[in-house]
């Protein structure tokens, strides 16, 4: 067996999350939580809200720091790098925020070659060339000049995408990056996540809770639910998987192992406004 | 009792934390300093924004409070046949607290709360985050700039504040009340101390500088990433700042003069 500082590879797995635990004041979000990535693969991860799915991604991405376990990206552990090496490997690490998080003082163009200039001493063509690439690969060469203002939320992501491809990196993680989009927006991500991915040889991690447009681009999701892995498997095998968590998620019950009402003092004591001492620790459902 | 006895604790515990956060906060701001000197156009960047942009209600405002102070000088010096020390009055009370106080205060207003608004946004829209993710480090990238185009621009403007102040003094009491104006511009340098009155003046300006830049940044990288956390972000730099200058120049007047 592995010690826990070093990563058990055989080179298929990219990422690999061990016995993580993670909590937010009193709050306990990761309760030993254990994901393969494999490598060249996009990967989805599937939970309900507030489950720390993004929580997750700034974990991989050395933001935040687990209390206990282990995330190892390429072979290194992310909780004991020291900071210059963190960000050594963030640089092959790319991050599409929910909000696109684009530089707001900065026009398209400037976005994307902002990584560029901070990192290389590219001459100003090379720059030039490299940005406009990604730039018509996202298909927003002709929107170089305008700022993130005035673009739209898909335009804002596709712009988010074109500076996270930008250092070629060797994996992209991609927070809900579907939610609020219209159809045409949606299928324009949907298809540029995949060819992104096959055609740059990426591995791919996203957060959604976009389930059939997620699963339908996606290789291996993991479900993720009270801090642990409820099921992980191809599209197919959670299609096909008889788990009440599964088929809550993937049919959209209101009602299961996610429960519709949140922890509550008994619903009669409630309304009579008599709250027991130890009422508030029941769940009526 | 027992509740607000677990009240109080907890609300000093914060507080305590904040300061703790705050200062290691300073720590690395410092740190981070030194990159500056790879990309001096960051520094000038934040020097027109917050000191330049700020130069406009700092020039009017020390016009106005020179002309009010050379009034009351004036209307009180004439009693005991003094008014010729109206240009005294003007530049010491000018060089040694109204310039770097007021212009601390306006610093804290305009610039202070623009620098925490814009961090705080910078936070609630994940800027901050995909900096720190495109392994760019938001300390030397968007902290150490602001903090030293503050400290810097604060005494600059504090003495564009005095030198304005005096020549309102000039108009309403040479010009306006018939002070002589050889009276007014030598009796004020017979009173002024470079070192003592104007280097003091400056020095403040520096203190000042550097406590509302540190409060401003801080207040808004600390903040909660929301629009009310934002504003309340913004409210809290202006009124610690401006608590801060007006306690701080108690204590070095006391110390100076």
């Amino acid at each position: 067996m592995s010690s826990p500082d070093s990563m058990s590879d055989d080179g298929t797995t990219l990422v690999q999350i061990r016995d993580l635990h993670f909590s937010r004041g009193s709050k306990p979000i990761f309760r030993g939580l254990n994901i393969d990535i494999p490598r060249g693969k996009v990967t989805t991860i599937i939970g309900p809200s507030g489950t720390g799915k993004t929580t997750l991604l700034k974990m991989i991405g050395g933001q935040l720091k687990a209390s206990q376990g282990t995330i190892h990206v390429d072979g290194k552990n992310v909780g004991k790098l020291r900071r210059a090496e963190l960000y050594e490997l963030r640089k092959k690490l790319g991050m599409l925020f929910q909000s696109g998080a684009l530089l707001t003082d900065l026009s398209v163009f400037e976005n994307v070659a902002y990584p560029l200039r901070e990192h290389t001493d590219l001459p100003e063509s090379l720059i030039s060339h490299l940005v406009l690439m990604r730039l018509h690969a996202v298909g927003l060469r002709g929107a170089r000049d305008l700022s993130p203002s005035e673009l739209s939320g898909g335009m804002a992501r596709r712009a988010a995408l074109a500076r996270a491809l930008v250092f070629d990196p060797m994996m992209i993680m991609y927070d809900e990056p579907f939610t609020g989009q219209d159809p045409i927006s949606m299928g324009v991500l949907l298809e540029l996540i995949k060819t992104v991915n096959e055609a740059l040889g990426l591995t791919s991690l996203m957060v959604s809770h976009d389930l059939k447009e997620a699963l339908s681009i996606s290789d291996y999701a993991v479900i993720i639910s009270e801090g642990v892995v409820v099921e992980a498997g191809s599209p197919e095998q959670l299609e096909s998987s008889e788990s009440p968590w599964v088929q809550q998620f993937l049919h959209g019950q209101p009602d299961g192992p996610v429960p519709f009402q949140v922890a509550a003092p008994d619903y009669e004591l409630d309304l009579m406004g008599q709250k027991s001492a130890d009422a508030s620790a029941e769940v009526s459902r | 009792m027992i509740d607000f006895l677990q009240r109080f604790g907890r609300a000093w515990i914060d507080r305590v934390g904040r300061l703790g956060r705050a200062a290691l906060f300073l720590f690395h701001v410092l740190g981070a300093l030194g990159s500056l000197l790879s990309r001096p156009s960051l520094l000038i960047r934040q020097l027109y924004a917050s000191g330049v942009m700020t130069l406009s209600i700092v020039l009017v405002s020390g016009l106005f409070v020179g002309m009010v102070l050379a009034l009351q000088a004036y209307n009180t010096l004439i009693d005991f046949g003094q008014e010729n020390r109206v240009g005294t009055l003007v530049a010491l009370t000018l060089v040694r607290e109204l310039g770097p106080v007021v212009t601390g205060l306006l610093f804290a207003g305009r610039a202070g709360s623009a620098m925490t608004a814009e961090i705080g946004l910078m936070k609630a829209t994940e800027q901050l985050s995909g900096l720190e993710m495109m392994a760019v480090d938001p300390y030397k990238r968007v902290f150490a700039p602001r903090f030293l185009a503050g400290f810097l621009a604060l005494p600059m403007l504090a003495a564009m504040f005095s030198a304005v102040g005096v020549i309102g003094g000039h108009l309403i009491g040479v010009d306006v009340l018939g002070v002589d104006a050889s009276a007014y511009w030598s009796q004020m340098q017979n009173a002024t101390s470079f070192y003592s009155d104007v280097g003091n003046g400056l020095i403040k300006g520096l203190v000042f500088g550097f406590v509302v830049s540190w409060i401003a940044i801080f207040e808004g990288a600390d903040c909660i990433p929301t629009s009310e956390g934002v504003s309340s972000a913004t409210t809290r730099t202006v009124v610690y700042s401006s608590l801060a200058i007006l306690g701080l120049d108690f204590l070095l007047t006391a110390v100076m003069f």
